[in-house]
């Protein structure tokens, strides 16, 4: 359930009636069905799945995720052991109540 | 691969890891929904490392794993007949039915064939037409659409030999059957990031408002799980239930509308079964009126079906999250990938199937211990 | 290119070379296609022999046309290795079956300890198989044997009817001299040994997946079939008994081959996933199918388990060799989790890679 993965537009052209784009993957072209994502045009990144683009990937939106990550734990690193941080959550007994007011 | 190895930093994983320890204080129960990520979080092994009081429960979103028996059955009835082009994704032929599995029929002569795309079996019968080509259509919502296009097309060129078996289940009805039933114990969710590239989150909300969890959309590298663990932790600490969408690059709230509008054409609701968990009403499309004629179910009566799970098999109770496939008696003992008893361990999805191929038969400690000798990235 | 099912007539697939222009002597001119009567014996089997088998592989020990092959070999002991050869498609980007079948066999003799010297070569074919189409596979043959620096000394052809057959299968069975003061086998590996592999993998199994029908895709990715024996020498001549077992991972992938030594030598195997060396296309094209490289076949590396001290030197002679550029120190053998191969993943958690099971099917999910 869904081994999608990210590729880049290099042609786009019409099939049998059907939007057809060959789609770069890290160098391995295939050729996959635009029909659903018609906003696409050369040149942009798609998600792929079973032959199928499903969505645009928004660039800008992926290049600040991953600037996030990058940030993430660098600023953090003094504020407290993981130890510490783990033995924490240990400690409270498994409960199905996230405040922890029932027992079982 | 631009796009998906900057998402598999180890580095980054790792300081995303400590930062999901310094802000647990409570032990939670999570549940990622979909098989995809299941077999991520275990291959990657991002549950070695998250902190011991949060344990990740895997849940049923292996459409493999949850396709009727007697499903199976039929499939392999029907790609045993002569005269008949049975295509399937490779996911589907080691899938035991009653009595063996797709590639077993391959063997006996069956015309069983792998493809990548539903188009590519169109193709076969466009090239075909003295056979008449059935499609194996198994799969949640992201798997829909292409479904959806390639009954489409074969209606659109008059197709008389092309037919689609279909098992189209819905992830939202089987996350309320999981939240609704007693003794659940799941406090969080990661919603399948891929199925909502298509259906978009909307439908969320109710949910998380009925039952109070948090409901995060996923994507799939270890770097966006680690971040949608993340996000649901931060909302389970401060008492929160809302819908986030860890997943912007992919997903948006509406989803995809051209492929939700063909799927509107074709499919309709319908209860489905689920394998291992029974019934839930609603959770699954079928072919609507109009593209009726296109059900291999219709075209091909298959009856007479004696349908058996194998009474060792515990793969309801791994779908549910009620036990890990460790726990199941037959783990690695009557039941291996090579003799499967149940779809959880032939499928790459399944949770079972994880567990084996990642070696979750050593013990935390032991897998942990394993490999000191090397030097390398030092572990988080 | 020719779309055919399982069953039915042999076809041409586009990679086949083009061999209009062949010009070894070839009176068979009225037989275009391979008919029961070349299996038979025969004139028509003589005509093969004469006119394809012969000029191609020319050498002595052939030339006598005996229904053995007398072959002179020192004294000493002698290894000798068989396999069967049923690739589908037949010619792939980067080879052919018979490039397979030549280096196949002298692999498996050479990472024995063996020089080898003789081959055999048995032919199955289908009726209706085009007669070109042979030519070019004895070509490849023909040259992958003198690359290699072996002889196919003798050799038989039958053929099935039409629908019994896939075409082509070729079987070639191999002897080869064994090395004095060498002793590899796969009992052999030892706690504290390192692991090296000659070059990237995945490159074979991919390269068959890419024209493969159903799932094919662009892509520059090419077979690295190749004789491994000369590479092979180069180490031995260098840390002799250093090297203390070694094959080359075919079906099955790496994976497949450390743990059958894991099993055989009654050790474990750690390996650093990150070190694995992966072309980038091989890694996109698995990704896109949703397979893993340490599973898919190679048809020209070679896995070494070798005394830690002299790890660093069998580097440096396989980077000096042509088919050595890209070899790696992938792990160690440990007396820890005796016959599991554990890898440590880029996130710094460890995995267990069990050997496969069947073969890997592309998957969507």
């Amino acid at each position: 359930m869904c081994l999608a993965i990210p590729g880049k537009v290099e042609e786009i052209t019409t099939e049998d009636g059907l939007r057809v784009g060959r789609v770069n993957f890290g160098g391995v072209v295939k050729r996959v069905c635009l029909d659903y994502v018609p906003e696409l045009e050369v040149g942009d990144f798609t998600i792929v799945h079973v032959g199928f683009a499903l969505s645009k990937i928004d660039e800008e939106t992926a290049e600040k995720t991953l600037a996030d990550f990058r940030e993430m734990g660098l600023l953090d690193e003094e504020l407290g052991t993981e130890e510490e941080a783990f033995a924490r959550a240990a400690v409270a007994p498994q409960s199905a109540c996230p405040d922890g007011s029932c027992s079982n | 691969m631009k796009y998906l190895t900057e998402f598999r930093n180890g580095e980054i994983a790792q300081r995303m890891a400590r930062e999901i320890h310094q802000i647990t204080t409570r032990p939670w129960k999570i549940m990622e929904v979909c098989g995809g990520q299941t077999h991520s979080i275990i291959k990657n092994g991002i549950d070695q490392m998250l902190p011991a009081g949060i344990e990740m429960i895997h849940g049923p979103g292996c459409p493999v794993c949850v396709t009727p028996l007697e499903l199976i059955d039929k499939a392999l009835a029907i790609a045993a007949q002569p005269g008949v082009i049975f295509c399937s994704f490779g996911d589907m032929l080691r899938v035991p039915g009653t009595e063996g599995d797709l590639f077993q029929v391959k063997g006996a002569g069956g015309d069983v064939r792998v493809v990548y795309s539903p188009l590519d079996a169109v193709d076969l019968a466009v090239k075909n037409p003295d056979k008449q080509v059935v499609f194996f259509g198994v799969g949640f919502e992201t798997t829909a659409p292409a479904n959806a296009m390639s009954v489409h097309v074969a209606k659109r060129r008059g197709l008389k030999n092309f037919s689609l078996l279909v098992s189209h289940v819905l992830v939202p009805p089987a996350i309320e059957a999981i939240l609704s039933a007693p003794g659940n114990l799941v406090q969080g969710f990661l919603l399948a990031g891929h199925v909502c590239s298509v259906m978009g989150y909307w439908e969320y909300p109710p949910l998380a408002e009925k039952y109070k969890v948090p409901l995060v959309v996923t994507g799939f590298e270890p770097l966006d799980l680690l971040d949608g663990i993340r996000r649901t932790v931060v909302q389970l600490e401060a008492g929160r239930h809302e819908v986030e969408n860890a997943y912007e690059r992919i997903v948006t709230r509406q989803g995809n509308l051209p492929a939700q509008k063909l799927l509107g054409e074709v499919f309709e609701v319908t209860d489905r079964a689920w394998r291992g968990i029974g019934v839930i009403p609603k959770s699954g499309w079928r072919l609507n009126a109009e593209y009726r004629d296109f059900d291999a179910e219709e075209r091909f009566h298959i009856s007479g079906i004696r349908t058996e799970e194998s009474p060792l098999c515990h793969a309801g109770d791994v779908l549910r999250g009620a036990i890990k496939p460790a726990d199941c008696p037959a783990f690695g003992k009557e039941c291996t990938p090579r003799h499967p008893l149940g779809a959880t361990m032939v499928s790459s999805e399944g949770a079972c199937a994880a567990y084996f191929n990642y070696g979750r038969f050593l013990s935390a400690e032991e897998l942990a211990g394993a490999g000191s000798g090397m030097t390398g990235v030092a572990r988080g | 290119m020719g779309e055919e099912g399982k069953a039915g007539s042999p076809v041409a697939r586009k990679d086949a070379p083009d061999f209009s222009n062949w010009s070894c002597p070839l009176p068979l001119v009225g037989y275009p296609t391979i008919v029961m009567g070349h299996g038979g014996g025969g004139k028509l089997g003589n005509e093969l022999v004469e006119h394809l088998f012969l000029p191609a592989f020319r050498n002595p020990a052939l030339e006598n046309l005996g229904d053995a092959a007398v072959l002179d070999l020192p004294a000493g002991r002698v290894a000798m290795s068989t396999d069967s050869f049923v690739v589908q498609p037949l010619f792939f980007p980067g080879g052919s079956i018979g490039e397979l079948a030549v280096n196949g066999t002298v692999n498996d003799l050479s990472v024995s300890g063996a020089e080898p010297k003789f081959l055999s070569a048995s032919f199955i074919l289908e009726e209706g198989f085009p007669l070109a189409q042979l030519a070019a596979i004895v070509d490849d043959m023909a040259k992958a044997a003198a690359t290699a620096g072996v002889q196919i000394v003798t050799g038989d052809t039958k053929v099935v009817e039409r629908g019994h057959g896939d075409g082509c299968y070729i079987n070639t069975a191999g002897i080869g001299v064994l090395r004095p003061g060498i002793q590899v086998g796969p009992h052999r590996a030892q706690a504290g040994d390192a692991i090296l592999v000659s070059g990237t993998i995945g490159d074979h199994g991919m390269a068959i997946m890419s024209v493969r029908e159903g799932l094919e895709f662009e892509s520059q990715i090419r077979s690295d079939c190749a004789s491994l024996n000369g590479l092979i020498a180069e180490v031995l001549q260098a840390v002799g008994p250093a090297v203390h077992a070694m094959r080359d991972p075919t079906r099955g992938g790496l994976a497949s081959t450390l743990n059958e030594i894991a099993q055989s030598s009654g050790v474990g195997m750690e390996i650093d996933e990150p070190s694995l060396p992966v072309r980038p296309q091989v890694q996109s094209a698995c990704e896109l199918l949703g397979l893993d490289p340490v599973y898919v076949a190679n048809e020209g590396k070679v896995v070494f388990f070798v005394a830690p001290e002299a790890a660093e030197q069998v580097l440096q002679v396989l980077h000096s060799h042509p088919l050595g550029r890209e070899a790696a120190r992938i792990g160690r053998v440990t007396a820890e989790h005796p016959r599991m191969l554990v890898a440590r993943t880029a996130m710094g958690a460890n995995r267990v890679i069990p050997t496969q099971i069947g073969e890997q099917l592309p998957r969507i999910c």
